[in-house]
């Protein structure tokens, strides 16, 4: 068992120096430097652009550029192109910010897709299951910012309440009771526009999954035996049907950015999503790197984690 | 018989098993048909493909080879038409949209809707297909080299860590905000965003296509194949891909409507399809800048049609 983890540990750490040199080499040879994101401005002397580029160390070969990168970023001492904050801090204080909207819609995306999934698979043919896979398919086809434009007219028409941003400004001296009732509006629609479309994808694969299951010899074995239908269903059934969801924990996390982008743009909410994207119109290489790495980071993690589940769970994996 | 007639035709011993009641009852094509036909749900989507093909042919003929509903005529004096509204009586009559009605209303330039989502329809479906071409491309080349010659050692690791690793490489990145980044380092065109939209998209299948491979491999029917000293590559492409390929068109199809979602979601982003191209995805994001002022316009607009192309 130690054997395959220190395995795992070691292949991964090769890999993800791998993915860095890529992301690094790949960002740096596109064309676009942070150098002329502002080429129209007349006090922009080429001086002066000869010294942001010896300031970046842009005009080293890539290697090195590479070498300083990492030197940096151990150190703690990585600075943003844009503003010359230290990058950390920075992608902290929208780490922090990302994080209810993240794990509020994830709780969302869990607690509904694998009742609707396995609801459907159990009870197969039936309306429910014919709307649900109806509607995951409308919803899988929509774009995720054609919804949310259409819940925000919703919610701010009827409710009248603004839902746009994190708070609202100038609630500071309300009374905290108003201002939590605030926060609360503010995080619960984004939420429900991210989770939406991981729901209609989840539960369809959560449905294919069961009904696989429930096509085994063993279930069939199992109401042989006579065993109650509940039993059968969440006893010998289920579990196996959730086995390879465990994989899914793993790829969850680059999520936190990639997918957040469009939504925390549409509601302006300033978080990892935001900040990657603001990084690439300014070609602020420090920031997209830096994100990029430790998604890289907390991707090989998750699936880290899963494979040792897994080998836990299911011996055979151990033994190759 | 054969040793009776020894220059027969190659193909005789067809004909021979057919005589005995030997061949097959039907050949794959008609056994494909007979399943079809009874299931309706693919039958329909079917349909509906065909339909959105037409449709995209249609769009392409109509608005650039012969001009019935012309995308970029600008009518000022119709801005926000509703669908339905015929055009105001002081526009230029020769600027009139084709029967005199606009089907889906008018933009915030006037131009008419329904020509530009007929245009776009076209340059959406060309975005996938193309998109997913070259993904399934890449993912079949890399899953198959990687199941099939594996076990050949290069050097010092052997082709299959190599190629699996460098998917798990790309597996790392986060995908809309990779495409995201190159799209927006790139310079901007309807060809940039199709090649790396495959570019960065092939993961998932190269690991499915592998997985195929490994147990196919060992079938029965390719053990035997090589028995009969078939070369290599007529049993990687006549034998293998056929049966591993059928559940990764099955993805594919999914991956079509992923790809035209992504430009629609670039678009929102102002990094999709440049004009004067129109596509699903930027008539969608246009609309958003007057979803406040004019949200009959955004409702009409393409959302409707995602959805028929997500089946």
């Amino acid at each position: 068992m130690w054997n395959f983890i220190i395995r795992n540990v070691a292949q991964r750490l090769i890999l993800l120096v791998i993915v860095s040199f890529l992301a690094h080499s790949f960002i740096h040879l596109a064309p676009g430097e942070p150098s002329e994101v502002d080429p129209m401005n007349p006090r922009m002397k080429p001086e002066d652009i000869a010294k942001i580029r010896a300031a970046f160390h842009l005009d080293d070969p890539l290697y090195m550029q590479y070498v300083y990168w990492v030197r940096d970023l151990a150190t703690g001492e990585l600075k943003s192109f844009k503003d010359s904050q230290p990058v950390l801090p920075k992608i902290w204080d929208r780490f922090l910010n990302s994080l209810p909207l993240f794990i509020l819609a994830t709780i969302l995306i869990w607690t509904w897709a694998f009742p609707t999934g396995i609801y459907g698979a159990v009870h197969r043919g039936g309306a429910y299951d014919r709307l649900t896979v109806f509607s995951s398919y409308a919803l899988i086809s929509v774009p995720g910012f054609f919804l949310s434009f259409l819940a925000i007219l919703w919610v701010v028409g009827w409710f009248g309440v603004p839902v746009i941003s994190i708070k609202t400004f100038g609630m500071e001296h309300a009374e905290p009771i108003y201002q939590a009732m605030d926060r609360v509006w503010h995080l619960v629609i984004p939420s429900i526009m991210a989770a939406i479309g991981g729901i209609a994808i989840l539960s369809r694969y959560v449905r294919s999954q069961m009904l696989e299951v429930l096509g085994q010899d063993y279930v069939r074995t199992a109401r042989a035996k006579g065993l109650k239908e509940d039993t059968v269903i969440y006893g010998h059934a289920l579990g196996n049907a959730l086995l390879p969801f465990v994989t899914m924990f793993g790829l969850l996390l680059p999520g936190l950015i990639g997918g957040s982008v469009i939504f925390e743009q549409i509601f302006a909410w300033p978080g990892l999503g935001r900040l990657a994207f603001e990084a690439i119109l300014a070609r602020d290489f420090p920031i997209i790197m830096t994100l990029n790495f430790i998604v890289a980071v907390l991707t090989l993690l998750g699936t880290l984690l899963s494979d040792i589940l897994y080998a836990v769970v299911d011996p055979r994996i151990r033994l190759h | 018989m054969d040793q009776a007639k020894p220059n027969v035709p190659r193909n005789a011993g067809a004909v021979n098993l057919d005589a005995e009641g030997l061949a097959p009852p039907e050949t794959p094509w008609e056994e494909f048909l007979r399943i079809f036909k009874k299931d309706y749900q693919a039958l329909l989507g079917f349909l509906v493909l065909v339909l959105l093909l037409i449709t995209a042919l249609a769009g392409k003929a109509l608005t650039e080879w012969w001009v019935v509903f012309d995308p970029q005529v600008v009518r000022l004096t119709d801005k926000f038409l509703p669908p339905l509204s015929v055009p105001s009586p002081d526009s230029i009559p020769a600027d009139r949209p084709f029967a005199g009605v606009y089907l889906m209303g008018t933009d915030e330039l006037g131009r008419d809707v329904f020509a530009r989502m007929f245009q776009g329809s076209f340059v959406s479906l060309s975005i996938g297909f193309v998109a997913v071409g070259i993904s399934l491309g890449i993912g079949i080349l890399l899953g198959g080299l990687s199941g099939f010659y594996g076990h050949v050692k290069l050097w010092f690791i052997t082709v299959d860590t190599l190629i699996m690793r460098f998917t798990d490489a790309m597996m790392c990145f986060p995908t809309f905000f990779l495409i995201l980044t190159a799209v927006a380092l790139l310079p901007p065109s309807i060809y940039t965003i199709m090649i790396i939209i495959g570019l960065f998209s092939w993961m998932g299948t190269a690991r499915f296509v592998r997985a195929e491979f490994l147990s196919i491999r060992e079938q029965d029917y390719v053990t035997a194949a090589k028995a009969l000293g078939i070369p290599e590559g007529r049993i990687i492409f006549r034998h293998m891909v056929p049966n591993a390929l059928a559940p990764v068109f099955v993805s594919a199809t999914i991956g079509v409507a992923t790809a035209i979602l992504t430009e629609s979601g670039l678009s929102f982003l102002g990094f999709g399809v440049p004009p004067p191209y129109a596509t699903w995805g930027n008539i969608l994001s246009d609309g958003k800048g007057f979803v406040f002022d004019a949200p009959g316009y955004f409702h009409s607009s393409p959302g409707d049609f995602y959805r028929r192309s997500g089946l």
